[in-house]
Parts: C-alpha cells; structure tokens; sequence
C-alpha cells in the first residue's frame, strides 16, 4: 500500500502541479529525481518477487559454476583462454549504456517530455539489439572453431548461462517496446507509470545479471 | 530536446554511469593483464562486480528512494552472494 501511497504522490507531480511551483526552478527539478514525500517502490511491489525471484535462480547458478571450476581449474583456464574477452567487454558496456537511456527515459516519462522519452527508450533498444548481435558474433566465432556446449563443462555452462541471459535480454527488449509506446502517451494512469518502472527495472536487472556473467566467464582465473 | 537531454543528465546518475563504464575497464585489465596473484585478482574482480550491482540497484533501479527493507534486501544479496562466490573461489 504504501508503494501505492507514494505513487499517487508522484502522479500528483507529473500531472501538472511541478509546472506551477516557483520554487524549485524547473531545471533544478529536471536536475535530480523528483522530491518524493515518502519512500517509493519502483514499479509495482509484485514485480520486485519476479526479480528477486529471478536473481536467485542466477546465484544459484552462479554458484553451481564457481563449485565446477573450483573442481576443474585448469580446464576450466584452458577453455576460458579460448574466449575474446572483448566480446565480453564490448557487451558490458553496451548495457551499461542502454541502462543510462532506460533511466533517462524513465525520467523524462515522468516529466512528460514526449521527444527526449521516446529516444532514450529508443536508444537502449538499439544498445540491446548490438548486444545480441554481438553474442550472435561470438557464439559464431567459437562454434567455427569447435567449441561446443558438449566440448567441457566450462563451454557447457557458457552457452547455457549466456543464452539464459539472452532469453532475458529478449525479453527485456519485448518490454523496452512496451516503454517506447507508453512513453509516445499525453498521459499515463498509475497503473501505467508502475509498468513503466517496473520494466525500467526488469531491464537493469538484465544488466547487472550480465555485470556478475561478465566477471565469472571472461574475467576470473 | 538538446537542452532537455542535458538537464537530465546533469544529475548524479550519469556520474555512476561513467564510474561503472571506468570499473569495467579496470576490471577488465585485471582479469587480462595484472601483476596480481589469481587469487586476489579473483577477489578484486568478484568484489568490482558486485559493488558495480549495487551501484545499479540503487542509482539505476532508484532504490535510494525505496522503503529500507527493499533496498535492503538488494544489498543483502549482493553482500551475500560476492562473499559466498569468493569462499567457494578461496576454499577450494
């Protein structure tokens, strides 16, 4: 309830009184998130147990992948030494990036400006789509030399922990449409302003999955 | 729009933004090239990667503005599971 309480709070701001305030000046408000009278939740409370839900599956395999390579080291070394950690990086970056936009456009969402929102959400969907195409370019890359799911445990858990991420990443993209759409609206009803930043952080959940991905395939020794 | 963008970008979060964007590349060059032993470079990338996480959690999923239980629970995982990857890392 309260997450309702507090959204309601800044449905008040963006339908209209932020433009009557003297003080603040608009540029201080644009400046910093928007004053919010009590604690908010992001998006809607349920949103936050998919999340959650789904980071602990992604520690769970995290650990399931450290216990193997802590079994295996110097196999798991040897094929890790088969990767182009520029692809890694490359992609860390990218959605790094795309989340600065997701951020910016949830913003501008919230203070109506209809150009900037729309080309913030769009260009972190052009950021995902590099992402994929970047995978796509990897995977591609390693299976034209032999390395298969089936050719060790480490490539093993590569492809499946880097395509469930991916399915993620797909969905996220399906869900970044959804904001580009809403962030096009005159205006926005509660239930639409918590989508959007529940999708906003459905699509930094898919970054920082990809943050500890990067770190465990590419990085560690 | 110009002037749009840049006010909403003149705010702490682009300052994250570059500070991830910095964290990586120095992790990068950890786990590439670095005069550390493995273990510690382990330990330095783990622990890069995780405080990159909760930079995320609160700045980009604006859990600064959450209710304490929730952004606790976010940091509580990142604690946890950084410090469990490592003892497993370290123990073996």
């Amino acid at each position: 309830m309260r997450g309702h309480q507090g959204r309601t709070d800044v449905t008040a701001y963006t339908d209209g009184t932020m433009t009557t305030i003297a003080s603040p000046t608009m540029d201080e408000q644009l400046a910093e998130p928007l004053p919010r009278p009590k604690a908010h939740i992001p998006g809607e409370p349920g949103v936050w147990i998919f999340i959650f839900g789904d980071m602990l599956v992604f520690a769970v395999l995290f650990g399931v992948f450290m216990y193997y390579r802590t079994k295996q080291p110097a196999p798991f070394d040897r094929a890790q030494s088969e990767l182009h950690r520029s692809f890694g990086g490359i992609n860390t970056l990218l959605l790094l990036t795309s989340s600065l936009c997701v951020v910016t456009g949830v913003r501008a969402i919230r203070a109506r400006m209809r150009r900037v929102a729309p080309a913030m959400i769009a260009a972190a969907l052009v950021c995902g789509c590099a992402f994929l195409v970047n995978k796509g370019l990897e995977w591609s890359d390693l299976l034209v030399h032999g390395h298969k799911p089936t050719t060790n445990n480490f490539f093993m858990y590569f492809f499946v922990l880097t395509g469930i991420h991916a399915f993620h990443l797909l969905i996220g993209m399906g869900v970044l449409v959804a904001l580009f759409v809403f962030s096009r609206k005159e205006t926005l009803s509660n239930l639409q302003l918590a989508l959007v930043e529940g999708g906003g952080c459905f699509w930094h959940m898919v970054d920082l999955l990809w943050i500890v991905l990067f770190a465990l395939l590419y990085l560690i020794h | 729009m110009i002037v749009q963008l840049t006010t909403l970008l003149k705010t702490r979060i682009t300052a994250v933004w570059l500070g991830l964007i910095v964290a990586t590349l120095v992790s990068w060059r950890i786990g590439t090239d670095h005069g550390l032993h493995a273990s510690l470079a382990t330990a330095v990338v783990l622990v890069v990667a995780f405080v990159k996480v909760r930079f995320v959690g609160v700045y980009f999923m604006e859990l600064r503005s959450a209710p304490v239980w929730l952004r606790s629970v976010f940091e509580g995982y990142c604690l946890v599971v950084c410090t469990v990857l490592i003892v497993m890392y370290l123990a073996a």
